[in-house]
């Protein structure tokens, strides 16, 4: 392969340098060399993408995924992941530490970088466990994790209800500059709920789970940042009443950032349908007026990131009983359709969209990549816009199905998925992994 | 064949003529015992009940069919079984319906999108209890002929009962006016936007009703401080001698059972001459009948 090539006459977005308009892109050795208007020379050896009527942008970050290794590979591992990932357009995720094994120490993590580079696919950057165990009593050795390679640190899945336990998070987590990531839930007020309170779950005689589960321990935790100094992201916000809490914050000048997953800003607690448990996850599908409220937050800013909470599960975790289904939808490879949807719909522009997908998440997290200038890592989704296609859990390259979108019809559609310069997706056909390249 | 999973999603002229229906299997009427004869009706009841099941029991033994009966007690699923393998697993023995009590909601809906016969819910979690709803419009129109322009006052926790669910969507089928009354804790929301009105005070609720329909007071939920007492609860909302007087006359009371005497119903009330609660009981078998009928048509 190739380490030169010529991204030819695409559309580039890209947010952060401001540049949106039919550029070449030249990449060399892994890195952007350069961005032109003007039609660049094909430098010999140059594998050249011709990418007229294509948009050539940053490679997609997701902040949120669920990779399932250690513990849980029948459901997903590293490598699946990963083709997962690129095969969605993402060039790099973050993996939750609630794997089984818990990611609550250096050994984990480090089997979780090791299996991502021998998946070779797409960046992997770790989560560590804000506390032991994800048991909520004691901290972990956050120091330890971000050494190893942690990004931020989470008990994701679980909150911490212990509020001085959060606040010590807090405080500690300053010296290592790490965003400290929230699953707001209180746990007191969702107990036995499996959907969102509202009428639906009043219809299905459904034990409801109210927005104020969520907002209250939002609100909770924006009074401790304050008083701590720390960083803050919240992920999967799901409710009107935290998109408005976390305005204010940032207003005021709090670290705080946060995440929307596209599955909360396009279905409402009705695609519960007749117990449907692809529509079961945590945060619950919410109402409407909450859906209407987190787009108003993609397009004003406050939202930074959209991140998928890519939870892959098997057939039987689902085949059961609502209350007993298990929560969470893989995401990765229908993120792209579902934000543009924003987009045909008019609620996005299109710069907006790719920067939630790039520049808002590299920034949260303070990752690498992201944009395009020269310099930057060569890692570059190429979409054709007007591909118009229906989602087909059967084609997922990720191990699990569970999707409330199968069928699903979708305009735009990711072409290619450039790693550091290498193709590791084309055409629906996932790349060789570095080990065999 | 057609399930019953809830009333929801029925239209009125089938409800009305599911309760015609009925009136042919009510004591003295022709036997009906060819209608199922030969065939089996699987009662798959996963949460205690006697006389729901009982109920089922009788109504298919009435058309002929022979009944299996199975309880979760001591069965499969106390080793792990998922609802799916014992549904297909009772299946495989060749029933034209599974009659079906669980305590989630939604599980009937489960078992019906992986089965060949019909599926009758029996009552599911909180959601549904469309037999209990479809024997209580039945006893109304004995009553009254139509439900058209009559007020049914339905009484207290309506969180957690499916038989206000089902009751709700049949009445407001069938033209009647359905009022809610209960404590704000036991009155979930979105009510309004399926039909009810929604009180919290019996005493101004009370006059207008044509009938009130006393939910029973789930004591098992009392430690989740829905309520600070049932002592508290029997004051605000429930029905007793001195309330009764203040019904409209003619109006009736309705209880879906079993009765927590003194708590939702004064003893009195019960067994007073406003009381349809005994004919509820026997009409539900008369109802089951049609509903099997029907289902497996």
């Amino acid at each position: 392969m190739s380490s030169t090539v010529l991204f030819r006459r695409g559309r580039v977005i890209d947010p952060r340098n401001g540049v949106d308009g039919v550029r070449d892109v030249l990449v060399r050795d892994g890195k952007v060399v350069e961005v032109s208007e003007t039609l660049l020379p094909v430098p010999s050896s140059a594998e050249v993408v011709d990418a007229t009527g294509k948009w050539v942008l940053p490679g997609f970050i997701d902040l949120h995924v669920h990779l399932r290794e250690p513990g849980e590979e029948g459901k997903e591992t590293v490598l699946t992941g990963c083709r997962a990932a690129v095969a969605g357009g993402f060039t790099a995720v973050v993996a939750m530490p609630n794997t089984k094994v818990v990611n609550d120490n250096a050994m984990v993590t480090e089997l979780v970088l090791n299996r991502a580079r021998a998946a070779g696919l797409c960046h992997v950057y770790p989560a560590g466990a804000i506390t032991k165990g994800l048991k909520g009593e004691e901290l972990a050795e956050m120091g330890e994790l971000v050494s190893a390679g942690c990004v931020a640190i989470t008990d994701d899945g679980r909150p911490v209800m212990n509020a001085s336990l959060m606040r010590r998070t807090l405080q500690y987590a300053t010296q290592f500059d790490v965003p400290v990531m929230v699953h707001e839930e209180d746990l007191t007020l969702s107990a036995g709920g499996a959907m969102h309170e509202g009428t639906t779950s009043t219809r299905l005689g459904l034990r409801g789970i109210p927005a104020s589960a969520e907002v209250a321990m939002v609100a909770r935790d924006l009074v401790l940042l304050e008083e701590t100094k720390g960083r803050l992201h919240v992920a999967h916000v799901s409710c009107e009443g935290s998109v408005r809490l976390i305005r204010e914050a940032k207003r005021s000048g709090l670290r705080v950032t946060c995440e929307v997953a596209p599955h909360h800003f396009i279905l409402d607690d009705r695609a519960v349908g007749d117990y449907d448990t692809h529509a079961k996850m945590a945060p619950p599908l919410r109402a409407d007026t909450d859906v209407q409220a987190l787009r108003e937050a993609l397009v004003d800013g406050t939202v930074d990131a959209i991140a998928t909470d890519h939870a892959p599960h098997g057939v039987l975790d689902k085949q059961v009983e609502f209350e007993k289904g298990i929560n969470g939808i893989v995401g990765l490879e229908t993120a792209l359709g579902l934000t543009l949807e924003l987009v045909h719909a008019g609620v996005l522009t299109a710069n907006r969209a790719v920067e939630l997908l790039t520049h808002g998440p590299a920034k949260a997290f303070g990752l690498p990549g992201g944009h395009l200038a020269p310099g930057a890592p060569a890692d570059v989704t190429v979409v054709d816009p007007d591909a118009e296609w229906t989602v087909d859990a059967h084609q997922f390259h990720s191990r699990s199905r569970n999707t409330p979108f199968h069928g699903r019809k979708q305009k735009g559609l990711v072409i290619q998925t450039w790693v550091a310069g290498h193709k590791v997706f084309d055409k629906g056909q996932v790349g060789q992994s570095k080990e065999s390249r | 064949m057609r399930h019953l999973l809830g009333i929801e999603g029925w239209r009125r002229d089938e409800l009305e003529s599911l309760l015609d229906r009925a009136k042919a299997h009510l004591p003295g009427a022709p036997d009906t015992t060819h209608l199922l004869r030969g065939k089996v009706v699987a009662n798959l009841f996963f949460e205690d009940s006697t006389r729901t099941r009982t109920s089922f029991h009788m109504a298919a033994k009435g058309l002929g069919a022979s009944v299996l009966n199975w309880t979760h007690t001591g069965s499969s699923v106390s080793k792990g079984e998922t609802l799916l393998d014992t549904a297909r697993n009772i299946e495989a023995t060749g029933p034209v319906a599974i009659v079906m009590r669980h305590r989630s909601s939604g599980a009937p809906h489960l078992v019906a999108k992986h089965v060949k016969c019909a599926v009758i819910n029996a009552g599911d979690g909180t959601h549904e209890h469309p037999s209990q709803a479809l024997l209580d419009a039945f006893t109304l129109r004995q009553r009254w002929g139509s439900l058209d322009g009559r007020t049914v006052l339905i009484v207290g926790d309506v969180l957690h009962s499916r038989v206000a669910r089902s009751n709700l969507h049949c009445l407001k089928a069938l033209g009647a006016r359905v009022v809610m009354c209960g404590p704000p804790t036991l009155i979930p929301p979105g009510l309004e936007s399926l039909g009810a009105e929604v009180t919290h005070n019996l005493d101004a609720a009370l006059p207008r009703a044509d009938a009130v329909m006393c939910l029973r007071v789930q004591l098992e939920r009392q430690e989740q401080a829905f309520l600070p007492s049932t002592r508290e609860y029997a004051r605000l909302f429930g029905l007793n001698a001195a309330r009764e007087e203040r019904m409209k006359a003619g109006a009736v009371v309705m209880h879906p059972g079993p009765i927590n005497r003194g708590v939702e119903l004064a003893p009195a009330v019960a067994d007073g001459a406003r009381s349809v609660i005994l004919e509820q009981v026997s009409n539900g078998v008369a109802v089951r009948r049609a509903i099997l009928e029907v289902c497996t048509a």
